[in-house]
């Protein structure tokens, strides 16, 4: 069947793109003050997450999350630089983009990148609503309602769908989706415009929402790690249900439906 | 089907292409100058977005003096290691005078008695690092739209320029080329924020920052060393010039500003972030141009790669 028309491969390829230079350059931001806290203003005694190395020599990296400290070293705080040293970092140089610690370079991916992802992000949501795509994606049909239990346990044991059902999403997958589309990124962009100052000018009910800036920072970085769980199942699920079926649909379009197993249609009268 | 088969080898073939520019090319593609332009209209893009959102008496937000922080956390240059400053410090700053000039009717001079004399604006404004991180302070001094109106700004200004007491680099590798390639002086890499904020990383949460970040390095030999002194400066347009909140600050929390918050004059610009609100604050030149000024990008920050805009 022809499942993803081209408007549909393309933004989606480059909200990849956009997402991951996102999350490196965000990085990069991020380590130029390794800190995490809630409120109006920065509580630098009692942060809710940092990154800091030690005196050692090599120096140890630690990780403290609300107050209880972790060694990462290696990892966080304190781990291999661009040239091969142990250097301060909060996040290690090979995921941060540029990898050298450089917040205005990653100023400046970030911002290209949030402006490419906000518009490829509408391009996809216009042409979503006027084509239908977007019901097709995200909207449960009754039945999958009612078999809302089942379709758990077939997750759960990795039984995916085969068939006629297989035509179309699952109750979970469109679920997931419209939490991604719907509250994650629209969090993700507002906790990000939160913390420019002219916006909060602009908008202060930004600050209400978030309660103050360095929270909004805090939900900006939460959401980012939700987002990176989203595409570690994404892509675990790509590669269990079949990855060249999976890739051929996103590429040409064209994705294969198996007949061989005759579908016993899942539809409410049969089971009901 | 040989159609199919080759868009199939032609889009393989570009996700590997693009997989490997991902890996290894960003890095050179991020130095590259074109892709460096590139990007850049992305902060264009801030600029021109952000003012058609802002009026130009769109108020920052304002707190209240419960919110103020314990600890005003400075950052950059926390004490300039300039001659003349110092002795200016020592007497308390008796002998400072604010020098207001350039594209104007009616250049002055005001000794910081008098400055406090004029009609003053006190403000509890979030300070918002570059870095990352905020402190809330309460902020009192002269509307800078005063000292404006009083010099009488010529048809020709387009922006005000703060020339700061701190050197941040000493000027020996002279007219440094391009942007940072130049400098061992270690003093930029290290040194965050001259001023008011950027690059300081290091230090996590504890960030009640080192004392051996800015222009400290650059110490008074830079004035035996024969080159000429690179002094933080920055450059604002007029829309900010005249914002109401915009003001050259005197007092913070209530007190003389402190030494290591810019004593004894810093502009507070509250719409924008920390590296745009020059401390120790000498100079304001009104200027149609900021190009024949440093390297041309209208600040220190700036001239290291930070945006002239820093709304967000």
């Amino acid at each position: 069947m022809f499942r993803h028309p081209a408007v549909i491969r393309a933004t989606h390829w480059a909200n990849a793109l956009c997402l991951l230079v996102l999350l490196m350059s965000g990085l990069q931001i991020f380590n130029a003050h390794p800190a995490l806290y809630w409120g109006k203003a920065s509580t630098f005694d009692a942060p809710l997450l940092a990154m800091s190395s030690t005196e050692d020599d090599p120096p140890k990296g630690v990780t403290t999350v609300l107050g209880r400290a972790f060694d990462t070293t290696g990892w966080l705080g304190s781990s291999a630089g661009a040239d091969g040293e142990p250097a301060d970092l909060g996040f290690p140089s090979w995921l941060t983009l540029p990898s050298d610690q450089d917040l205005t370079g990653g100023r400046s991916w970030h911002f290209f990148f949030a402006w490419a992802f906000v518009l490829n992000g509408t391009l996809y949501l216009f042409y979503g609503l006027r084509s239908g795509q977007l019901r097709f994606r995200v909207v449960p049909q009754r039945d999958q309602i009612r078999h809302f239990g089942a379709s758990i346990w077939e997750h759960l044991t990795l039984r995916f769908p085969q068939g006629d059902e297989a035509k179309r999403y699952n109750v979970i997958q469109k679920l997931t989706y419209a939490l991604v589309l719907f509250v994650l990124l629209p969090v993700q962009v507002l906790a990000g415009l939160a913390m420019s100052p002219a916006m909060d000018a602009a908008f202060p009910f930004l600050l209400t929402l978030f309660d103050g800036r360095q929270s909004a920072r805090t939900v900006h970085f939460v959401m980012a790690a939700l987002l990176v769980l989203f595409v570690v199942v994404h892509v675990a699920l790509v590669l269990l249900s079949g990855f060249w079926n999976n890739m051929r649909g996103m590429l040409t379009g064209w994705f294969v439906i198996d007949r061989k197993v005759e579908p016993a249609p899942v539809t409410g009268k049969t089971r009901a | 089907m040989s159609r199919f088969l080759s868009r199939r080898v032609l889009l393989t073939g570009a996700s590997a292409a693009a997989a490997t520019a991902m890996l290894g090319g960003c890095d050179r593609l991020g130095n590259a100058e074109w892709f460096k332009r590139t990007l850049k209209t992305g902060e264009d893009a801030n600029l021109f977005v952000q003012r058609l959102l802002l009026t130009e008496r769109t108020l920052a937000p304002e707190f209240a003096e419960a919110d103020i922080s314990p600890v005003f956390k400075p950052n950059g240059t926390e004490d300039p290691p300039d001659k003349g400053y110092k002795a200016l410090a020592k007497g308390k700053f008796a002998k400072y005078h604010l020098e207001v000039g350039g594209l104007v009717e009616a250049p002055f001079r005001l000794s910081l008695a008098e400055l406090r004399t004029l009609p003053a604006r006190t403000q509890v404004t979030r300070h918002d690092c570059v870095e990352g991180w905020s402190a809330i302070g309460k902020w009192t001094g002269v509307p800078l739209a005063d000292l404006l109106t009083r010099a009488k700004l010529r048809p020709e200004a387009r922006f005000v320029m703060f020339h700061c007491a701190d050197t941040m680099d000493l000027g020996g590798d002279d007219d440094g080329e391009d942007d940072g390639a130049t400098d061992d002086s270690g003093s930029q890499e290290e040194a965050p924020a001259g001023n008011a904020n950027p690059n300081m990383a290091k230090q996590s949460g504890g960030g009640e920052s080192k004392k051996d970040s800015g222009g400290q390095q650059a110490s008074e030999d830079t004035a035996a060393s024969g080159g000429s002194p690179v002094r933080y400066y920055e450059s604002i347009d007029l829309v900010d010039a005249f914002h109401p909140q915009t003001i050259l600050a005197y007092e913070m929390n209530g007190q003389p500003l402190p030494v290591a918050n810019g004593a004894p004059l810093r502009l507070r610009l509250e719409r924008n972030l920390g590296y745009k609100q020059a401390k120790y604050v000498m100079r304001v030149e009104v200027v149609e141009s900021f190009a024949h000024i440093g390297e041309g990008k209208g600040g220190y920050w700036e001239d290291q790669g930070y945006a002239w805009y820093a709304g967000i």
